[in-house]
C-alpha cells in the first residue's frame, strides 16, 4: 500500500498525499487505492493554474476587495489596558507598508517544555516580570536635585523592588554601567549619584536627571508589558512592545515558536525566509480574525513579491514599484515627472514588457490570452514589394 | 521616443505622397484601419537643441496669435505649420485636415539661457563635483576605476539618484584640499538658491557661465554620475532653445459670443515669447546690464512656470481672474493628469448606462436590454452572400423600426447614416463587404459592470434580452458579485465589437465562467433572499397534490417530470429531487445541524443519493452564496453550464413556490408569550440590581482590581460583563419562546435573512452599546447626558438599551443608538478611501505577475517571484475553498 502512494510521492503536493492517507479507509485493496490515486492525480492536474493566468492581479483583487469590509478599530488585548492589538485595515496596510516601527508591538514567546507545563500561573508571573523591561523612573518615586552641590538623589520605592524581586545594589549597579562620569551612592531608600568632574553646572545636573529616568533597571530593552496567559496545555507570555533577538537569548525560552509581530525585527534577526512566513501568517491573522476568506495563496504571492529582492520591500512607491524595470509602469503610479526625467537621464529604455505600458500604447498585454502569438510562415511574393 | 519619430517621419511622408497624389487614394484608408507595427520599445532621453530644431517645423518669434481677419500669424503660437484645430484649414506641414493631423513640434530661440527647472538638483550635484576651471570631476585619475564599481553597485541596489548622492558624498570625503585633482585650480563653494539660481562665493553664477562649465565635463565623467552621453550631455540641462508644443494638444476654445479662449500652455508661452522678443531687443539696443537681467530673470520665471506651476518658491502664474494656471507638470500628474487620466484610462463607445431592477425570470446569464438602448448600440455585421438578404432587412427597418440598422460602413471605410431618405440607396448598393450595424438582438454578448469594480467579477459578459420597459433587468442570484441592489443603482453595458473581443468575453468572462470565486474556490453566485427561504420551506415539510408539484415544476421551466414519483401526493423533497441530476451524491451539514460532528445524526443533515434528498433541508449552507457547498459539488461534477442551469431553476422553484404558499413578515412575529415577557423584564432587573451591587461594592473600595487594571477600569469591564450576559439571555429566552412557524423565524433559520439577533432586539431588548470597545462615556462632564447624575455608572446612563424596538426606546436609549449609528457610518466613510489606495497599490505592484510556460510565477522582467503558484501551482477557483477535496474523491472512487 506504502509503496503505490509513493510512486505518487514527485508528482502530487504532500499535503494531498497526507489527506488520502488520513481518510483513506482501512483494508482498501491495491487496486481501489491506485484508482483513488489516479483520480486524485487526475483531479490536481486539472486543477492546477493556467500558464499565462495574471495571478498578481487575482492576488491583489482578493486582497484588496475584501479591504472594504474590514473594520478601522483597534482593539483591547484580553483585559490588559495598555495592551492594544492593531487590527482589521489598519493593520493591513501596517505589514504591506513593510513598515520598521508599528503602532503596536507584541511577541508571543513560548517556553520550553518543563518551563511551561504543570505549573500554576503565579510561578510563571515571576518570569515574566524578569522580561519586563524596569526603567528607573519605574521603581523611583522621585527624583530631586539637590543644587547646593549637584547632587541628585533618586528616592526609590520599596515595595515595587520587591515584587520584581530587585536589590538596591543590583538598581545601583545598572545605573553606574549606563551612566558614566557619576559616584553612586547608597542612602538607605534612595541613591544618590554625584559627578565626578569638578565644573557641573545646574543645566547638565537637570539633563542627567531627565536621563536617569529612562535607565534600564532590568528586564530586556522594548518590552513594557507582560502578560502570563494559559493557551491550550501550557503557559505562554504576551508582551507588549518586542525585542526578539534578545529574548530568544533567554534560557527558559523555546526559540522555535516564540514569534513577534514585528516583520522588520524578524527579518532582522531570523532572515528574510522567516519574514516572509510571518507576513503571511499575520495577514491571514487579520483576515481571519474579521471573518473573511481569503486563500493563503493570495498572501503568498504578495509575501513573496515583498520578499524576492532579499530584503524586505513594502509595498509602497519606495518599495516594490520603484524595482519595476518600466519607466511607464512606474511613472503610472505615483510622482511620474521623477520617473521620466531619471529615465531620460540615463537613456532607460522601456521594453513594454509589462501590463500599463501597453494599455497606454493600446497593444495588445503580454498576459493571459495576450501572450501567445502565431507563427505563420507567408511564401514570398516576388516582385511586389518596392 | 526614437521608434515612435521614426514611425511619425513615415506617416509624414505616406502623408505627403498622398498630398501629391492630389486625392487620398482608397488604399490609403485601409492603411488606416489596419495598424501594421508595433512599438517594440520606447527610449527616454533628453533633447539636445539640434534635435528641437531638427523636430521642430516652425520658427515662432511672435506673441500675436492671430490677425485681424481670425486667421493664424505665421510665426505666431498659433502658426498652422503646428497643426491645426479650425475645420476648414490644412496643416501646412502634413497638408491634413483636422482631427487627422496630429501636431507638429515648433521652437524659439531663447535669447539668453535658461534652467530647465526639472534638473536643477542634477546640475546642482554636477557643478559642485567636477572643476570649475577644466571640467574634469574632482575625483583623482586612479581612483575613478574603483569609485565606478563601487556607484555601479549602489545604482544597482536603489537606483539613479542614490547614485548622484553617493557622487556627492564620495566627493565631500576626498575634498581635503580645495583643489582640482587634475588642473590644480582652487575651487569655490557653490550653492542652489532655489528655485534655479547658483550662487559661487556670493556670486551669482549666470545659466551662461553655468553652460559654459557643463560643455567643458567629458563624456567619461558624465557617466560617473549617471549620465549616459549620447541621451544626455549635462549642458543640454541649460536650454538655448525650447521646444514649442503642437497646437492640437493646446486647442483654443470658441465660446458662444465668438470670443476665442486660448488654452493655459498658449498663453505660457504667449508671455515666453514675449518676454523673450523683449529681452533680444534689449540686448541689440544695447540696453544697460540691469533691465537685460530683469529681463533674464523674467524669461526665467515665465520658462519654469511653463514647465512646472508648483514650485514651492515661485508664486504660480495666475490668469487674469486669479485661477492658477494649469502647466506641463500639471497635466501629466495625479489623477486627473494625463497618465493616470487618459493613458491607463480610456473611454469608449458602445455603451450604455442605466437603473437596473431585478428579474429572476431572466437566466442569470442574460440582461434585459429595453427597447430604447437595443436601438441605439448596434453591433456591426459584414456582408456576405449568404447573409446579404438577412441584413437588409436590418436596413430596410431603418434606425427607428425595430429590429433595425443605424450605419452601413462601405469597404473603403466611410461611414454612411441609415434615414428614411438613404434608406433605398443603402439596400440597393448593400453587397458584400460592406458592413451593417444592426440593433441589438436577443443571443448578442454584452460586457455588464457596475462601479467599484474590485473583482473580475464585477464585470462580466451577458446574453442580450431585448425587453420593453427603461431599466437594465438582471437576475437578482447576481447581484452578488456585482454587489448590486436596486434601491437605484446603476450599471454599465458594453457591446464589443470586434469578433476577437466577443469571443474573449464569451470564454473568458461569461457569468457561468464566475461561478467560483476565485478568492476562496466556492460558489461566488447562489440562491439569496426568498430562494432560499422557498427551497427551505419547501425541503422541509411540504407536501402537495402531484398535480400542484408538476404546475411547480412547470412554472419554473421543466418539460420532463418523469422523476417525480408517481402518487397523488409528493412531498417537498421529492420535488426538489426532479431537479438534482441522477448520479449525484452529497453530503453536508445544514445550518441547524451540530457541527462538531462529521456525521451528525439530525434530520437536518443533508444527504443527497442517487440525485434524490434522502434527508435534510436545504438552506444557505448548501444554495448560499459564498457558501453553497451543494452547488461547489454540482459545479465540480457536472460542468459550470449545468450548474448555472440548475442554479436557475432551484432559484424560480424556491421563488415559485413561496408564491404559492405565500409568504410575509408581521409585527405579531415578534411577539412573546407572557411568561417569556416576564422572563425578559426579570433577567434585565437582575442584571441592573448586579450592576447597581457592583456601583455599591465599587463606591466602598470593596471591588478586587483584576492585575494591571484600575478599579474602575474593572467596574467597566464586569458591568460589560453582567450586561452581556442578561443580553444573550434575553436572546435565549426570544430563541426559545419564539414561534418557530413565523416567517421571520423561517428567514433567520434558513439564513436567507437576517438572524436571531435581529429578532431578539426586536422583540425583547437592543442591549450595550459600545464605542471603541467601551460603553459610552462621552458627552458632559462626569455624565453621558444631562438627564443623569454625575458619576452614575448605572446601566441606563451609559447606553444600555434595554428596551426592544418593537416597545420603543426611550429617548436617552435612542440617542445612545444613534450615537453608534453615527460612529458607524464614520468609519465606513473613513474606511473606504484608505482600502482603496491598499487596492491601487496592491494591483499597481502586482499587476505584471503572471504564471509563465515553465509555472514559474514571473514579473515582467522575468524575475521569479515563485517556482511555482501558492506551493503547489493550484489554480483556486477551480480548487475547493483552496484544498483538493481528498474526502470526495475517495468516496466515489
Amino acid at each position: 500500500m506504502a509503496d503505490i502512494i509513493s510512486e505518487y510521492e514527485d508528482r502530487l503536493p504532500q499535503k494531498i498525499i497526507e489527506d488520502v492517507k488520513k481518510n483513506l479507509q482501512k483494508g482498501a485493496s491495491d487496486t481501489k487505492l491506485r484508482r483513488i490515486m489516479e483520480a486524485v492525480y487526475e483531479e490536481y492536474k486539472n486543477a492546477k493554474v493556467h500558464s499565462g493566468e495574471s495571478v498578481g492581479l487575482i492576488s491583489a483583487e482578493s486582497i484588496g476587495e475584501p479591504g472594504t469590509q474590514m473594520t478601522l478599530n483597534t482593539f483591547h488585548f484580553a483585559g490588559v489596558a495598555e495592551m492594544n492589538v492593531t487590527l482589521g485595515l489598519p493593520r493591513i496596510i501596517e505589514i504591506l507598508d513593510g513598515r520598521k516601527e508599528l503602532e503596536n508591538t507584541m511577541m508571543e514567546i513560548y517556553l520550553k517544555k518543563h518551563y511551561a507545563t504543570g505549573k500554576r500561573i503565579e510561578e510563571l508571573r515571576q518570569l515574566a516580570l524578569q522580561i519586563k523591561e524596569t526603567k528607573l523612573k519605574d521603581i523611583a518615586t522621585e527624583f530631586t536635585i539637590n543644587i547646593a552641590d549637584f547632587t541628585i538623589e533618586v528616592k526609590l520605592d520599596k515595595e515595587k523592588m520587591k515584587e520584581i524581586e530587585l536589590t538596591l545594589g543590583k538598581a545601583m549597579d545598572a545605573v553606574s554601567k549606563q551612566l558614566k562620569g557619576y559616584n553612586i551612592k547608597d542612602n538607605k531608600d534612595s541613591i544618590i549619584l554625584k559627578s565626578r568632574s569638578k565644573e557641573e553646572t545646574f543645566n547638565e545636573t537637570y539633563k542627567t536627571k531627565e536621563k536617569i529616568k529612562d535607565i534600564k533597571i532590568k528586564g530586556i530593552k522594548g518590552i513594557s508589558q507582560v502578560l502570563p496567559v494559559k493557551r491550550e496545555e501550557e503557559f505562554i507570555i504576551i508582551t507588549a512592545g518586542s525585542n526578539l533577538a534578545e529574548v530568544l537569548q533567554l534560557e527558559e525560552v523555546d526559540a522555535y515558536r516564540t514569534t513577534t509581530n514585528n516583520i522588520f525585527e524578524i527579518e532582522q534577526v531570523l532572515g528574510i525566509e522567516a519574514a516572509r512566513q510571518s507576513i503571511i501568517n499575520e495577514i491571514f491573522k487579520v483576515i481571519e480574525s474579521q471573518g473573511l476568506n481569503v486563500d493563503v495563496r493570495h498572501i503568498m504571492l504578495v509575501a513573496d513579491t515583498m520578499c524576492v529582492s532579499g530584503t524586505l520591500k513594502g509595498i509602497t512607491r519606495y518599495g516594490v514599484v520603484s524595482e519595476k524595470s518600466s519607466v511607464l509602469a512606474r511613472a503610472s503610479f505615483e510622482t511620474p515627472i521623477k520617473h521620466i526625467i531619471n529615465a531620460a537621464l540615463v537613456g532607460e529604455v522601456d521594453n513594454l514588457n509589462s501590463v500599463v505600458e501597453n494599455v497606454m500604447i493600446n497593444q495588445p498585454v503580454p498576459i493571459g490570452t495576450g501572450l501567445p502569438s502565431l507563427t505563420v510562415k507567408v511564401p514570398q511574393q516576388k516582385g511586389k514589394e518596392k | 521616443m526614437a521608434d515612435e519619430e521614426k514611425k511619425s517621419e513615415q506617416e509624414i511622408e505616406t502623408v505627403k505622397q498622398a498630398i501629391e497624389g492630389k486625392e487620398a487614394k482608397p488604399e490609403r484608408i485601409e492603411e488606416e484601419q489596419y495598424i501594421y507595427k508595433q512599438v517594440k520599445s520606447i527610449v527616454f532621453s533628453v533633447l539636445s537643441p539640434k534635435m528641437i530644431k531638427k523636430m521642430a517645423s516652425a520658427k515662432i518669434v511672435t506673441p500675436e496669435l492671430y490677425d485681424k481677419e481670425g486667421y493664424p500669424v505665421d510665426g505666431g503660437l498659433m502658426d498652422i505649420r503646428l497643426g491645426v484645430i479650425d475645420p476648414g484649414l490644412r496643416c501646412k506641414t502634413c497638408g491634413s485636415k483636422l482631427k487627422e493631423c496630429i501636431g507638429h513640434f515648433g521652437y524659439i530661440e531663447l535669447a539668453r539661457p535658461i534652467i530647465h527647472i526639472k534638473f536643477v538638483n542634477i546640475l546642482h550635484t554636477i557643478l559642485k563635483c567636477t572643476c570649475r576651471e577644466c571640467g574634469r570631476i574632482l575625483i583623482p585619475d586612479n581612483k575613478i576605476a574603483k569609485t565606478r564599481e563601487l556607484l555601479d553597485q549602489v545604482e544597482k541596489e536603489s537606483g539613479v539618484e542614490e547614485r548622484r548622492l553617493k557622487v556627492k558624498e564620495i566627493i565631500s570625503s576626498l575634498k581635503t584640499t580645495n583643489k582640482c585633482p587634475n588642473c590644480k585650480a582652487k575651487q569655490k563653494k557653490l550653492s542652489l538658491e532655489k528655485p534655479t539660481t547658483f550662487i559661487e562665493d556670493d556670486k551669482r553664477l549666470s545659466p551662461i557661465e553655468v553652460r559654459a562649465r557643463l560643455e567643458k565635463i567629458p563624456d567619461s565623467d558624465c557617466d560617473i554620475f549617471g549620465l549616459k552621453v549620447p541621451y544626455v550631455r549635462p549642458e543640454w540641462m541649460v536650454l538655448t532653445v525650447l521646444p514649442i508644443p503642437p497646437v492640437t494638444m493646446r486647442p483654443s476654445i470658441t465660446l458662444e459670443s465668438g470670443e476665442r479662449s486660448e488654452d493655459d500652455l498658449t498663453h505660457k508661452m504667449g508671455d515666453i515669447v514675449r518676454i523673450n522678443q523683449r529681452l533680444f531687443e534689449n540686448i541689440n539696443a544695447g540696453a544697460p546690464e540691469i533691465i537685460v537681467e530683469d529681463l533674464w530673470d523674467l524669461l526665467q520665471y515665465h520658462v519654469t512656470t511653463f514647465f512646472d506651476n508648483n514650485i514651492a518658491q515661485l508664486p504660480p502664474a495666475r490668469h487674469r481672474s486669479g485661477q492658477p494656471l494649469k502647466t506641463l507638470t500639471e497635466r501629466i500628474k495625479s489623477k486627473e493628469g494625463r497618465i493616470r487620466h487618459n493613458l491607463a484610462g480610456k473611454r469608449t463607445n458602445f455603451s450604455a448606462r442605466t437603473v437596473i431592477s431585478p428579474d429572476p425570470m431572466l437566466e442569470l446569464f442574460e440582461v434585459g436590454v429595453p427597447f430604447v438602448i437595443a436601438n441605439k448600440l448596434t453591433v456591426p455585421e459584414r456582408v456576405n452572400e449568404w447573409n446579404a438578404q438577412y441584413l437588409k432587412k436590418f436596413v430596410e427597418n431603418g434606425p427607428e423600426k425595430y429590429p433595425g440598422a443605424n450605419y452601413i460602413i462601405r469597404p473603403d471605410g466611410k461611414k454612411k447614416k441609415i434615414t428614411d431618405e438613404t434608406k433605398e440607396a443603402s439596400i440597393e448598393e448593400l453587397q458584400p463587404g460592406y458592413i451593417v450595424e444592426r440593433h441589438l438582438m436577443d443571443g448578442d454578448i454584452a460586457i455588464f459592470n457596475r462601479q467599484p469594480s474590485l473583482h473580475r467579477m464585477s464585470m462580466m459578459c451577458h446574453r442580450i434580452k431585448v425587453l420593453p420597459g427603461k431599466t437594465l433587468r438582471l437576475n437578482p442570484a447576481v447581484c452578488t458579485p456585482y454587489n448590486a441592489d436596486f434601491d437605484g443603482d446603476e450599471m454599465n453595458l458594453h457591446i464589443p465589437q470586434t469578433e476577437e473581443a466577443r469571443a474573449e468575453a464569451e470564454i473568458l468572462m461569461e457569468v457561468q465562467t464566475q461561478l467560483i470565486s476565485l478568492r476562496y474556490g466556492l460558489s461566488i453566485i447562489g440562491c439569496t433572499q426568498d430562494a432560499i427561504s422557498g427551497n427551505y420551506l419547501l425541503t422541509k415539510h411540504s407536501e402537495m397534490k402531484r398535480e400542484y408539484a408538476i404546475d411547480l415544476l412547470a412554472a419554473v421551466g421543466l418539460t420532463d417530470f418523469s422523476k417525480l414519483p408517481r402518487k397523488a401526493n409528493v412531498n417537498g423533497k421529492e420535488i426538489f429531487s426532479v431537479l438534482l441530476p441522477d448520479d449525484f451524491y452529497f453530503e453536508g451539514h445544514s445550518r441547524l445541524c451540530d457541527r462538531s460532528k462529521d456525521k451528525c445524526d439530525k434530520e437536518t443533515h443533508v444527504v443527497i443519493e442517487d440525485g434524490k434528498l434522502i434527508s435534510g433541508v436545504m438552506d444557505r449552507n448548501s444554495l448560499g452564496e459564498e457558501s453553497g457547498l451543494m452547488l461547489r459539488s454540482i459545479h465540480q461534477k457536472y460542468g459550470k453550464d449545468y450548474s448555472i442551469d440548475l442554479l436557475g431553476k432551484i432559484f424560480r422553484l424556491g421563488i415559485e413556490y413561496l408564491l404559492r404558499a405565500g409568504f410575509t413578515s408581521a409585527l405579531s412575529d415578534t411577539d412573546m408569550p407572557e411568561s417569556a415577557k416576564s422572563k425578559i423584564r426579570d433577567d434585565l432587573d437582575n442584571a441592573r440590581k448586579e450592576v447597581d451591587q457592583l456601583i455599591v461594592q465599587f463606591k466602598e473600595g470593596k471591588l478586587y482590581a483584576f492585575p494591571g487594571k484600575t478599579t474602575q477600569e474593572t467596574l467597566e469591564l464586569k458591568i460589560l460583563e453582567v450586561l452581556n450576559k442578561a443580553r444573550n439571555e434575553t436572546g435565549k429566552t426570544v430563541a426559545q419562546f419564539a414561534d418557530k412557524r413565523t416567517h421571520t423565524m423561517i428567514m433567520a433559520e434558513s439564513g436567507a435573512r437576517g438572524n436571531l439577533l435581529n429578532l431578539a432586539q426586536m422583540a425583547a431588548c437592543v442591549g450595550q452599546q459600545a464605542m471603541r470597545g467601551k460603553r459610552i462615556e462621552k458627552g458632559f462632564e462626569g455624565r453621558t447626558l444631562s438627564h443623569f447624575k454625575k458619576g452614575d455608572f448605572g446601566s441606563e446612563a451609559h447606553g444600555f438599551i434595554a428596551n426592544g424596538f418593537k416597545t420603543g426606546l426611550t429617548p436617552a436609549e435612542f440617542f445612545f443608538g444613534s450615537m453608534t449609528g453615527r460612529d458607524s457610518l464614520m468609519d465606513t466613510a473613513l474606511r473606504t478611501p484608505k482600502s482603496g489606495y491598499l487596492y491601487r497599490r496592491l494591483a499597481n505592484a502586482m499587476q505584471d505577475l503572471k504564471v509563465e510556460y515553465d509555472n514559474t510565477v514571473r514579473d515582467a522582467s522575468s524575475k521569479i517571484i515563485q517556482f511555482e503558484y501558492g506551493e503547489d501551482g493550484v489554480d483556486v477557483s477551480k480548487s475547493e475553498n483552496g484544498i483538493i477535496n481528498v474526502k470526495r474523491i475517495i468516496h466515489s472512487a
